[in-house]
């Protein structure tokens, strides 16, 4: 079977098992299941970009959950911030111009002018995306330790200011966030109504990005990530500029996160600053790990199982020990991750084997 | 400022100073004998405080603080022995991953063993309220124990490095391992023992300190970023720049507190630690050699 | 004939090492120049501050007619120059094909965007890089190795994937760090007739090589450094009977000797 192939194959097993579980939970009134599958699926993205980023490209990024909480916050903080007293003044004035403005009740009882949320989304993400680009010029002169530090430095300074200031409402977060339109009758929220919708939408991004992300790996700037990370010598011979691809990477590994941050805070209704902590860097990490680190599939797989687990309630307390026991127990043992990827083909193999002979016998 | 608060505000610097000092010095041992950043470095400080408050309940202080030190030197030896000894040539990635993976574990394992709250052992002379005048500034006996009992073991440590057979076997392994190995050292034995050695001190200060500063079962976190950045400060592979950047780094952050909100104090540590990446890796007193990474 | 690469008083020290110093010479386009000397000469010093992978302290490097001191290596793998390096640099869990068409990337131009979203071009660009890749894959013999995972193939055709990578830039200089290192005498040979052959399409080719036979044998100029200075320059011939040459490798007493 060819890589296309075989990548149909799983998009295809995906979409199906994705339909399925949505008509299952149906059927058994257990509908409550998608929304932890819905959430699963938004930190999906994050790891999807970090495949990109650490397992093809080879740059270790212990702050994404940093992305994720700016895209987030912004979006948050953008949608429930009252713009009516400040009606008068000329940046307020403009807004309302550009109809980016909407006014609607909020908990308790009165009402909030805020930035519309398609144009908070677009900020966020932009912001995200900039900060990143700021960010990866000093950060990608680093190498190994120094390199992974600096990520996890600016994963904390993000936390530091989330939490401690009262814009972003210090310990508790934001609260009240409406929901994101996208079309007529179909909106991301958590609202009960919409949790079939709103599974679908989710899940549907998730494929979109893997199918996107995949063709990425398997062109031309896939082979220059992969070269850059085997060899930066040999890259640089050929003609690639290095750091220029690095930064790249980065942004849109954070423009991913960002993506989820927005999404995710949408359908939460509110963000919290555990969003943006070290421990949830070091889940997608762990995540990747688990998967493969440069295995997009495996990781997607992996990651939902693990994240709806963990969402569910499954490990307890022992929540942070379960992830930063597989993340050691990976880089340990498996730190090509074969285990997933093995299993899955010997039950391909399992299957095709009657049909094919030249695929050897049944594993 | 008044000379009283300058002094509080020095007093408090070199006192958290010290400690992320020994912490910085627990890195630089570990690293000249493997190359390995051992993000687990704090974790020795809070296990040796915390086991010490759990023994201190049956056995006299200076006991439960020994039998503290030794059960985490195990701790560290095991880490050795369990995590990094038989890796063939690890990635650098690789490294940093599984360091920061045994640090989660020990954590999240001293949660369950004890529970989320703060403990302290009591203060070794004196209490909560006693203090020590001096040039109008009142500082806590506990201070004097913090900094003389850190201060002792650095300089020991010193002495122990140039003056014993052990110490300068150390250091010809730091300096070139291959080399070492072809002498008859036995290295292997020699990355053990640095493990031990830093998990010991971390302990030692951890025990220290905690009367001042409490200790929680993710106290060690905020010590490895901040002793981390000491190490850096100072030249990653020095241990008297260990040493200074520990010290600089306690003024900076008590300094600090003079000019941001309280809640950024973290921060500055992270600042500086950003600084030192980006503007001068190779710290204050390293040489830009000694800046290029070794291999494990 | 035109100079190629004019090389200008280039100095580089490392510390207290004089690695380089005041070292001229050219590379007539057409030519295939040999760089030898005895270990420690200053010989991939020489190739790493010409190809931008190390910063001369002093000098000046013109190729093409432009100066280029100083310039990143990328930069001027796109004006024209391609090397090989002395440990096999070929990236692990990618096929020879793939790896020789990080050499096209140059010549290719398929974004971001473009790939994520597999627009129209792309495919046709992608399907044009891989006939010239495979071209050359089969000028150097290894068409049927095209999808063998590189990294485990033998050191002798590894040496050649990698070379092929270098000739899919379609370069105007060839820079060959020790392209016979780890090679027996039968695969040597080969390779000389492979140069040869990439010679005589009109590439020119600058190397780095212990490997006197192979010297001798294919260049039409040698360049010998010896302490980081230049020994002697000129045809084989010529340099095989240069005493100075002689005494650099043997020691005083054999420079006499006929």
């Amino acid at each position: 079977m060819t890589l296309r192939g075989r990548g149909l194959g799983f998009t295809a097993g995906l979409a199906v098992a994705v339909v399925s579980i949505q008509i299952a939970a149906s059927a058994a009134h257990k509908v409550f299941y998608l929304t932890q599958l819905t959430m699963s699926a938004y930190s999906m993205l994050v790891v999807l970009g970090l495949v990109m980023l650490m397992g093809y490209a080879g740059q270790a990024s212990m702050g994404q959950a940093g992305f994720f909480a700016i895209g987030g916050y912004v979006a948050a903080f953008l949608t429930t911030f009252d713009l009516a007293p400040r009606r008068d003044t000329l940046l307020v004035a403009l807004l309302d111009r550009a109809h980016l403005l909407m006014t609607r009740p909020d908990g308790s009882g009165g009402s909030v002018t805020h930035i519309h949320p398609w144009a908070a989304a677009l900020v966020a993400i932009g912001l995200a995306a900039a900060i990143a680009w700021i960010v990866a010029g000093p950060v990608f002169r680093l190498r190994g330790h120094y390199l992974a530090m600096a990520t996890l430095g600016f994963g904390i300074i993000v936390h530091r200011i989330f939490l401690g200031s009262s814009y972003f409402g210090a310990a508790d977060g934001i609260s009240d966030v409406p929901a994101l339109v996208l079309l007529p009758g179909f909106s991301i929220t958590g609202r009960a109504a919409s949790r079939v919708s709103n599974y679908y939408a989710a899940w549907g991004l998730v494929l979109l990005t893997l199918w996107m992300i995949s063709n990425l790996i398997e062109s031309r700037v896939g082979r220059a990530l992969k070269a850059l990370h085997g060899s930066e010598n040999a890259a640089a011979a050929v003609g690639i500029p290095i750091a220029r691809f690095k930064t790249q990477v980065f942004i849109l590994a954070a423009v991913l996160a960002a993506l989820a941050g927005v999404l995710l805070t949408h359908y939460n209704g509110g963000i919290g600053p555990s969003e943006a902590s070290v421990m949830k860097s070091v889940r997608y990490v762990a995540i990747v790990a688990v998967g493969g680190m440069a295995n997009l599939r495996g990781a997607l797989v992996m990651g939902t199982l693990l994240t709806f687990l963990s969402l569910r309630g499954y490990f307890g307390s022992f929540d942070d020990l379960v992830f930063g026991g597989i993340l050691l127990a990976m880089m340990l043992f498996a730190p090509q991750g074969i285990v997933v990827g093995d299993l899955w083909r010997r039950l391909r193999s399992t299957f095709s084997g009657k049909k094919r002979g030249d695929d050897g016998p049944a594993a | 400022m008044t000379l009283d608060i300058f002094l509080q505000f020095c007093v408090a610097g070199v006192t958290y100073g010290i400690i992320y000092g020994v912490v910085a010095i627990g890195f630089t041992i570990i690293y000249n004998t493997t190359g390995i950043i051992n993000f687990a470095q704090g974790e020795f400080l809070m296990i040796g405080g915390m086991t010490a408050v759990t023994l201190q309940r049956y056995l006299p202080l200076p006991l439960a603080i020994l039998g503290a030190v030794a059960v985490t030197m195990l701790v560290g030896a095991a880490i050795e022995v369990l995590f990094i000894r038989w890796l063939h040539r690890p990635s650098v990635l690789r490294m940093i991953i599984i360091t920061i993976g045994v640090s989660i574990v020990i954590r999240e394992i001293a949660l369950h063993i004890w529970d989320e709250k703060s403990h302290a052992l009591p203060h070794f002379t004196g209490d909560s309220v006693s203090a020590i005048a001096v040039a109008g500034a009142k500082i806590s006996p506990q201070v004097v124990w913090v900094i003389g009992v850190c201060g002792t073991m650095v300089v020991l440590l010193g002495l122990f490095f140039r003056a014993t057979p052990l110490g300068r076997q150390m250091r010809a392994c730091a300096s070139n391992r291959d080399a070492a190995r072809l002498c008859g050292i036995n290295t292997r034995n020699m990355v053990t023992f640095s493990f031990v050695l830093s998990a010991g001190m971390g302990a030692l200060a951890g025990c220290v300190v905690s009367p001042i500063t409490y200790v929680q079962y993710d106290s060690g976190t905020a010590l490895a970023i901040k002793g981390f950045t000491a190490a850096i400060l100072g030249g990653l592979g020095s241990t008297a720049g260990a040493a200074a950047g520990g010290l600089i780094l306690g003024l900076l952050e008590s300094f600090g507190v003079w000019v941001l909100p309280a809640a950024y104090k973290d921060a500055v540590a992270i600042a500086v630690m950003l600084g030192v990446l980006f503007l001068r890796p190779s710290g204050i007193f390293g040489s830009a050699e000694a800046a290029r990474l070794r291999e494990y | 004939m035109d100079p190629l690469l004019e090389v200008r008083d280039l100095g580089r020290r490392f510390g207290g090492l004089l690695a380089v110093a005041e070292l001229s010479f050219t590379v007539n386009s057409g030519v295939i120049k040999a760089v030898i000397g005895p270990n420690g000469a200053g010989k991939t010093t020489v190739f790493n501050l010409v190809s931008g992978y190390a910063l001369p302290d002093t000098g000046s490097v013109r190729f093409r007619g432009e100066e280029v001191r100083g310039l990143p290596a990328h930069e001027l793998a796109g004006l024209g120059m391609a090397r090989t390096f002395q440990q096999i640099q070929l990236v692990p869990g990618m096929s020879v094909l793939e790896n020789v068409l990080t050499g096209r990337h140059r010549h290719t131009r398929t974004g971001f965007l473009a790939g994520m979203l597999r627009l129209p071009g792309t495919l046709r660009e992608s399907r044009a890089a891989r006939e010239r890749c495979l071209e050359t894959l089969a000028f150097l013999g290894l068409a049927d190795l095209a999808d063998a995972e590189a990294v485990s193939l033998p050191y002798g055709q590894q040496r050649l994937v990698e070379l092929a990578r270098a000739l899919v830039c379609e370069p105007s200089l060839l820079l060959l760090d020790e392209p016979a290192a780890g090679l027996n005498m039968r695969e040597t040979e080969d390779l000389a007739g492979t140069i040869g052959r990439i010679n005589a399409t009109g590439l020119t080719v600058l190397l780095v090589e212990h490997d006197m036979g192979l010297v001798m044998n294919i260049s039409h100029e040698i360049l010998v450094l010896g302490a980081g200075r230049r020994v002697a320059e000129g045809e084989p011939r010529a340099i095989q009977r240069n005493p100075d040459v002689i005494r650099i490798y043997l020691g005083e007493e054999d420079a006499e000797s006929p």
